[in-house]
């Protein structure tokens, strides 16, 4: 029977030869994920529902990333860490990155392709719903909440219902002014927030195979903006080179069968859009950034698990030399490597941290920082009526701090010239 | 487990993400300290802008100035309800406030799984809206066995969607008791 790639994926960790669409299935976990919002509370339960002396089923795919409250001076945030500190001591997890140590790596969902936990197959839960974007890597990624979390944690097991797949394909050859940002958001735009619940969505097509593995990850990234189960992007040559370079483990490239069945299949010409924005305050209020240019923002943010990878600080960079901003403009590293690739990788000849230093910008400590607003002293969180011009993910009500400030999604060519007029603007006027 | 809900209904709009459940800032909180978990319900729901909470009208606070309970039972809403993060501190908070059930058109996976699988609150969907039918402080009454709720001040009763295959983990109270009842891990 014709298959999808997730199914195939699901089937290989149910060990079964085929799962159908809708079917409710067991799957052997290849790695949990947790951090430091959702890692306490998933202890808890664990210990609760195992016993107080009760082992994770094995320490080794057990990895914590703390990334969400780091920088800040709330007790309550630094208690969080604490417990995770403590937990990963008494039960040896040799995968734990602890805050304040030269283990610390920063934004999970990043640091998890740079330590070498993303390998094409394999089946990846996390406790953050943008697990997803470790779909980039032609496996399965999904989030779930603390409970079935610690479910895991005793017992390598999870049910989850095999998802019907729709699938995107883009195809022609990218323009230099679109990002894998603006593709997502049109998508968006198209099928709403909820137009993908409990679905795969699948890229495909040249343009998506012609991106670095920074901008798959951003593809599959939002998928969970639509209701996806997961994103998906069965790996190629530029996977494999990527996976070969962070990791020594055995993996299985799968593939969607030419004749697999899905739930539906648009098709886009990159050559024929263009770059766009979602308003406030859903990532489904897309409109071209022509149609609402000239609106002015008081801040511009480049950061986030969606747009703080080197790649987006590229395409920043290439609007913001020789450029000064004309609103604060926060630019926040994913992770500590990003960081320091900013040190290193150059411009026309000048570092990025350069770049973003001449140009007026103030760079941030790796974390999640202000994409989900965070505890009141957080980096770049939005205060009052803050109109915000943002690489990251989610512009809900509140969602970047302050409930009366709104937020355009944009890609970081659009955040970078955004910035530079104080309003936004399409990055083609800068190109 | 209860077989009926009765108690004030709350009604909210579409796409009711988890930050407006539980603003990320009060994730802090531990989830396990009885004075702790307190503050999730103070805070359930206070991220709604406030003209969209409590509709028809509006500007209703689902937990009151002060209060760390919710006079409300029953939360209606429309379509995609829990859209958003993975934070299992949404239903939590909800059910800490002292909600018993949700009633939406529709849900986001994660927030309905962790509805069900940690017992938190009955995320039941309606294939009609019901936003307009319902104010909000008008008396539900769900019956669990007849899969129906009645707006006991107005004597209307609609049909609810079946549960289907999470009934039985809605019923064991969790996806914990429900593996022990179904021999999945060992009872304890």
């Amino acid at each position: 029977m014709a298959q999808t790639i997730t199914q195939k994926i699901l089937s290989r960790a149910a060990n079964r030869r085929f799962v159908e669409a809708g079917e409710s299935v067991w799957l052997n976990v290849d790695v949990l994920l947790t951090h430091d919002v959702c890692g306490p509370p998933t202890f808890d339960i664990f210990k609760q529902e195992f016993g107080p002396d009760a082992k994770v089923w094995d320490p080794e795919k057990v990895v914590v990333l703390p990334d969400h409250y780091i920088f800040t001076a709330n007790e309550h945030a630094h208690r969080n860490i604490d417990l995770l500190r403590q937990f990963a001591a008494e039960q040896g997890l040799p995968n734990y990155y602890d805050v304040g140590t030269s283990r610390y790596r920063g934004v999970c969902h990043v640091a998890l392709a740079e330590e070498g936990f993303n390998l094409p197959g394999t089946v990846l839960f996390g406790t953050d719903s943008h697990t997803c974007t470790s779909g980039a890597f032609g496996m399965f990624g999904t989030g779930i909440g603390n409970t079935d979390a610690a479910f895991i944690l005793g017992t390598g097991k999870l049910w989850e219902k095999v998802p019907e797949s729709m699938k995107f394909t883009f195809e022609d050859e990218m323009p230099e002014y679109l990002c894998a940002k603006d593709l997502i958001l049109q998508i968006l735009g198209d099928i709403g927030t909820d137009g993908a619940t409990y679905r795969a969505m699948e890229f495909d097509g040249e343009a998506v195979y012609s991106l670095p593995v920074d901008e798959r990850m951003t593809l599959c990234n939002m998928a969970i903006e639509a209701g996806g189960m997961n994103g998906i992007i069965a790996a190629d040559a530029v996977t494999e080179a990527y996976v070969k370079a962070h990791s020594s483990k055995p993996y299985e490239v799968f593939r969607s069968d030419p004749d697999a069945s899905y739930h539906s299949v648009r098709r886009y010409n990159v050559r024929e859009m263009e770059p766009v924005v979602a308003q406030p305050h859903s990532p489904d209020n897309r409109a071209t950034v022509r149609s609402v240019e000239g609106t002015k923002i008081t801040k511009s943010y480049i950061g986030s698990c969606t747009g703080g990878k080197l790649t987006d600080f590229m395409l920043a960079a290439k609007i913001l030399k020789g450029k000064q901003v004309a609103v604060h403009t926060n630019i926040v590293p994913a992770t500590v490597k990003v960081a320091r690739d900013l040190e290193c990788e150059t411009f026309e000849g000048v570092t990025l941290k350069k770049i973003f230093e001449d140009a007026g910008c103030s760079i941030a400590l790796p974390s999640c920082a202000a994409c989900l607003g965070g505890p009141a002293d957080t980096v770049g969180r939005s205060v009052d009526y803050d109109v915000v011009v943002s690489t990251t993910n989610r512009n809900f009500p509140g969602r970047m701090g302050s409930k009366k400030a709104g937020v355009y999604l944009a890609s970081p060519l659009t955040a970078a010239a955004s910035a530079v007029t104080g309003k936004l603007t399409d990055p083609r006027d800068f190109l | 487990m209860d077989t009926i809900i009765q108690g004030k209904a709350y009604v909210l709009g579409k796409n009711i993400d988890t930050d407006q459940i539980i603003p990320a800032e009060h994730l802090v909180y531990s989830l396990s300290d009885p004075e702790e978990v307190k503050l999730y319900g103070k805070y359930a729901l206070s991220g709604v802008p406030p003209e969209q909470g409590g509709l028809p009208e509006g500007n209703i606070p689902f937990v009151g100035e002060g209060s760390f309970r919710s006079d409300y039972t029953v939360i209606v809403a429309g379509p995609n309800f829990g859209c958003g993060s993975s934070r299992e501190h949404a239903p939590f908070a909800l059910q800490v406030a002292g909600a018993k059930a949700i009633i939406a058109e529709s849900y986001a996976r994660i927030f309905y799984r962790n509805c069900v699988d940690g017992g938190f609150v009955i995320p039941y969907e309606t294939s009609q809206p019901l936003t307009d039918a319902i104010k909000t402080g008008d008396e539900l009454k769900i019956d669990i066995e007849a899969n129906t709720v009645t707006n006991l001040t107005t004597a209307i009763a609609y049909t609810l969607s079946p549960l289907g295959d999470v009934f039985s983990i809605v019923q064991a109270g969790g996806i914990f008791a429900y593996a022990r009842q179904e021999n999945l891990m060992a009872k304890s």
